[in-house]
């Protein structure tokens, strides 16, 4: 057994080892190379790279301010914490509501909520394609109340991309909600209710407090995807409104500047980190767990 | 009556969760049914049609999408849980392993690094080295990802064992290996199976990556399908959804019953 704790770590460690870890390196030191002339990049050290995501550099050398990706990357951070948020709005009562129904019955609804996720990513983000683009279901409901007559189109927005995201990983908000609610002792609610707490009061003072760890798990699991979206903002976003995936995949495809993209994939993780830090080790090991 | 003196509920909350699941199951709803669209126009309805279907399954590069996912996950999935296991199996059962935590966090880091950044590496690393092939690049990349889905449910089901089985088989004089086989095996079986499912699942449901390493000969289905819609959308797009969608259905209705037989975790609860 002794020789099996060294070989049989062994091949996972060397595997994250050569696929992830010196990758990643690579990647910080890619961020701080030079820009090739065909492509690719050049082993000599600068910040351009990093100097290029707030400024541009005029014809005479000067650093002139250029907000465009500190649009994108406020954008990025914008819609993945509104994402959380409205699943966290969803995800709640929902998961309320589940945890009141039979023994059966939760189990079934719960399969429900997953039974979506297991469909691929991609025909998820084309059915929203499908139903909110031209002549599209909603376009048509809507033509039919008469109150919208002339619909440019629906696509192509940042509204879309948000239905696109909520969409794709509330199954994991829900989740994680459910696990701590059905944790919940009654008897607590009941006491609250004892005590004169309204429905209101109680689900503000002690529901809410006590599913706190479950909600921070669903937070971690939508929000670090959703700062990486790629699919929803190329297809419902129409390439035109971009986020940070997007950008950071541009640079390594027709646009071509390999320490760009590094330097915005670094910034990318980073951000990931800090949210993370902020939320703790315990509820990031929690909702790695939940994530199974 | 009793509902409603019931502390617990409050009001609104089943039309809620009804609204809920409307909206979570009509999108899937409307590919399915403009599946059987006649017209070249998704959209525009103008009678019942198979023809779709038809020409998806004649579909040569379809097939040959589907091909190369279905290879590229059989690899990484075989991979990925046999690393899982022999990690899990050190992780949960040795004593005095160094670096416990560090080790799982290691495991687990492309769970928490957005996949977009790992892509960009592991993009940059093949063409530092000089790694070209492109099925091979992919099968690397999805080992790499899949790795922590098989972990986390094996790893699950081995902390809630207890070692008495494989100590009465050790005083029975089995050897380590044919108590590994015929003892601890089987009874890990379904976190095993659990895990191999969701790495499988994930390997063939992965767009960034494989859109990232995409090059010649190796492009999965994600990819394909990505190609097809950028193109427009068309009927035949719809029926290939509906089967990737009724494909998906079945697998996580079988997943469900082999779960529900073998306890293993593959929905946490």
């Amino acid at each position: 057994m002794k020789d099996f704790r060294f070989w049989g770590l062994l091949p996972a460690h060397v595997m994250m080892a050569l696929t992830l870890i010196v990758p990643i390196l690579i990647i910080v030191a890619v961020s701080f190379a030079t820009r090739g002339a065909y492509g690719g990049f050049e082993f000599s050290f600068s910040t351009e790279a990093y100097r290029q995501i707030l400024f541009n550099e005029g014809w005479t050398g000067e650093l002139e301010f250029n907000p465009q990706y500190l649009l994108i990357i406020g954008r990025t951070v914008i819609l993945a914490a509104l994402t959380t948020l409205i699943c966290m709005a969803l995800a709640f009562p929902v998961a309320y509501w589940i945890t009141l129904q039979g023994r059966t019955a939760r189990v079934i609804l719960l399969f429900m909520v997953t039974l979506p996720f297991w469909v691929s990513m991609i025909v998820r983000v084309y059915a929203w394609l499908i139903i909110l683009g031209n002549e599209g279901v909603i376009e048509k409901a809507l033509k039919l109340t008469g109150l919208v007559t002339d619909i440019d189109t629906l696509l192509f927005n940042s509204g879309a991309m948000l239905v696109g995201m909520v969409y794709s990983y509330i199954p994991l908000m829900i989740l994680p909600v459910f696990a701590s609610i059905e944790k919940l002792d009654p008897a607590l609610i009941e006491a609250s209710h004892d005590l004169h707490g309204s429905r209101a009061v109680t689900l503000r003072r002690v529901i809410l407090p006590l599913c706190w760890p479950g909600l921070a798990a669903g937070a971690i699991l939508v929000f670090v995807p959703c700062l990486g979206a790629v699919l929803e903002p190329i297809l419902l976003g129409g390439g035109k409104i971009m986020m940070m995936g997007n950008l950071i995949q541009m640079q390594f495809g027709g646009a071509r500047n390999w320490p760009f993209g590094a330097a915005i994939a670094i910034l990318l993780m980073v951000l990931v980190m800090v949210f993370l830090l902020l939320n703790g080790l315990r509820a990031t090991r929690r909702a790695m767990e939940e994530m199974t | 009556m009793a509902n409603r003196t019931d502390v617990r509920r409050y009001r609104g909350l089943g039309p809620f969760a009804a609204l809920f699941f409307l909206w979570l199951y009509l999108p899937i709803l409307v590919v399915i049914i403009y599946s059987f669209n006649e017209n070249r126009l998704v959209s525009v309805w103008s009678g019942f049609s198979l023809k779709w279907y038809a020409a998806a399954l004649q579909n040569q590069n379809l097939m040959n999408a589907v091909k190369t996912s279905l290879s590229v996950a059989a690899i990484a999935t075989i991979a990925a849980t046999a690393i899982a296991l022999m990690a899990a199996l050190v992780l949960v059962r040795a004593k005095g392993v160094k670096f416990r935590r560090l080790s799982e966090t290691i495991i687990n880091l492309p769970l928490i690094l957005p996949e977009i950044v790992l892509s960009v590496a592991v993009l940059i690393l093949f063409s530092q080295i000089g790694f070209s092939n492109g099925f091979l690049k992919l099968v690397v990349a999805h080992t790499t990802f899949c790795t922590p889905f098989a972990f986390l449910p094996i790893r699950a089901r081995l902390q809630g064992m207890e070692m008495d089985f494989e100590e009465a088989s050790a005083d029975l004089y089995a050897g380590k290996w044919t108590t590994f086989q015929r003892v601890t095996l089987p009874l890990i079986a379904p976190g095993v199976f659990a895990g191999a499912m969701l790495a499988f699942v994930i390997s063939m449901d992965d767009f960034i990556t494989s859109n990232m390493l995409n090059s010649g000969g190796a492009t999965t289905l994600p990819v394909y399908i990505f190609g097809l819609i950028k193109q427009g959308t068309t009927p035949e797009l719809n029926a290939i959804s509906t089967i990737i969608i009724l494909v998906s259905l079945l697998v996580a209705a079988l997943a469900l019953f082999i779960q529900s037989r073998g306890g293993g975790s593959m929905i946490d609860d």
